[in-house]
């Protein structure tokens, strides 16, 4: 019989042999957090280009003011479920205005992005049903279906021709069938083909889940997402998104026509068995997304930093993800490669995410950046500046 | 013949590939332990099954696929189901 702990030597090993390599990549201090594209990383100024911050509202005054005065008014936590401890009301403030934000009649609000997935996919799907997922949904996707105890498919990454050929070989069983899609994609940053993928879900009588993680705020022309942007709203039976990227909180939550997302409060073990969002995370959410409805320059901004970063790190020959966006990821191939050119940003005082395998779709690694409407053009261009000179000094 | 019987000597051409040098395959082969498959290339042999088949295999019957025999056991339920 193995030991208890032994399990962790290999890991242990994996984490030492990298430490010979660099730093650890997955252990970086922010020893100051001065903005939302700016920190002291080692001592040293960095340009923050890894944060899902896209419309940079950690920062903005009015969220700040909201969140002071829901902790002076409220506190600093509810210390419990709402099941237990009942709903503040800005906890069903908030739902309602997503539910207005949406045009959805039913909102569900859950204290991380993670728990969102969790909380709906398990309360949605169980024994005797189907979830077919692309290939590549986040992990909390498939944490979501492991729990629901559902008969888990998989189709190949945006593979319309395949999600058709699954969906045959189900026949009947599609009416038991919820299929689950990203808006937009956190590794290489490309989109669902959604409009294909609605149509599939029509013709077999299935049920359709997006998750707008990393497109709420990004994508559409009210920032609903890639559903709005595709124009397939009405084939959506379930949105998910997190409060941790466009909204600069924690937290998540789920929309529908469905009156079963309000009944999941019921059964939703995620949803019920953790403590509710704190006041100031709502009340800061509120604000953000009432900015996200209003303001829609940030949104103009963003794809202007958006573009232009795609367009000089593609001209600089770095291989991208399909499609111009907020999440810029380069491939690279080897992992030490990988390692020797992210410790060569950070000298350059730039920061971007490092993904390693078996992390990176394809078994490759990648450098991802994220970029935010609170880039400024000066930042972009040092941003790229510092991809020319490690490029230049690895010879890569 | 059985229709495992017919499965196991079509699983044998996809999984032959894979074996390493004069390693002979039988039903007793252990996939991960004597064909050494990381999760990549479990994953490409899936899909080579799946299509070869014409099923899909959940991911959750995964875990209790340790040789080809048990491989071999899962495609024949699943096809009989169809």
């Amino acid at each position: 019989m193995t030991p208890l702990l032994d399990k962790f030597r290999q890991l242990a090993d994996a984490r030492d042999a990298l430490m010979q390599l660099s730093q650890d990549p997955f252990r970086v201090t922010i020893e100051r957090i001065l903005s939302p594209t700016e920190a002291r990383v080692n001592g040293r100024p960095m340009i923050l280009a890894g944060t899902n911050n896209y419309l940079g509202l950690t920062f903005d005054p009015q969220c700040i003011e909201a969140a002071v005065q829901a902790v002076q008014e409220q506190g600093t936590g509810t210390t419990g479920s709402r099941m237990a401890n009942g709903s503040f009301s800005g906890h069903l403030a908030l739902e309602q205005e997503l539910a207005e934000f949406f045009g959805r009649r039913w909102s569900n609000v859950f204290s991380t992005g993670y728990q969102a997935n969790l909380g709906i996919i398990a309360a949605l799907t169980g024994q005797g049903d189907v979830i077919l997922i692309d290939a590549d949904c986040h992990a909390s996707i498939y944490d979501g279906c492991r729990m629901s105890g559902a008969e888990v498919i998989r189709f190949r990454h945006n593979d319309v021709a395949d999600l058709y050929k699954r969906l045959r070989r189900l026949g009947k069983r599609c009416a038991n069938t919820l299929i689950i899609v990203e808006g937009l994609y956190s590794m290489l940053g490309d989109r669902a083909a959604l409009a294909e993928i609605a149509a599939a879900k029509r013709a077999y009588g299935a049920y359709l889940l997006v998750d707008e993680a990393h497109s709420l705020g990004v994508l559409g022309e009210r920032g609903r997402g890639l559903s709005e942007e595709v124009g397939v709203e009405d084939s959506i039976d379930f949105i998910v998104g997190t409060f941790s990227k466009s909204l600069g909180a924690t937290g998540g939550f789920c929309v529908s026509d469905h009156p079963e997302v309000d009944l999941a409060r019921y059964v939703s073990r995620p949803y019920i068995f953790t403590a509710s969002p704190c006041p100031s995370v709502i009340a800061s959410t509120r604000v953000a997304l009432r900015k996200l409805r209003t303001e829609p320059a940030l949104r103009v901004r963003l794809w202007d930093n958006a573009r232009r970063l795609y367009d000089e790190l593609k001209g600089l020959g770095f291989r991208l993800g399909p499609d111009p966006g907020p999440i810029i990821a380069a491939r690279f191939g080897q992992k030490e490669e990988t390692i020797a050119f992210w410790n060569g940003l950070l000298q350059q005082g730039v920061y971007v995410n490092m993904i390693l395998p078996p992390a990176a779709p394809d078994g490759g690694s990648l450098l991802r950046c994220s970029v935010s409407a609170a880039h400024t053009p000066d930042q972009i261009d040092r941003i790229c500046g510092a991809f020319r000179s490690v490029k230049a000094a690895l010879e890569v | 013949m059985t229709h495992y019987e017919t499965i196991l000597p079509q699983l044998y051409e996809i999984l032959r590939p894979f074996a390493q040098d004069g390693q002979t395959l039988s039903d007793e082969t252990e996939l991960v332990a004597d064909l050494d498959l990381d999760s990549m290339k479990v994953m490409e042999i899936l899909l080579e099954v799946e299509e070869r088949f014409d099923i899909s295999i959940p991911l959750n019957v995964i875990p209790d696929v340790r040789t080809i025999r048990d491989f071999a056991c899962q495609i024949e339920q699943l096809t009989e189901q169809k």
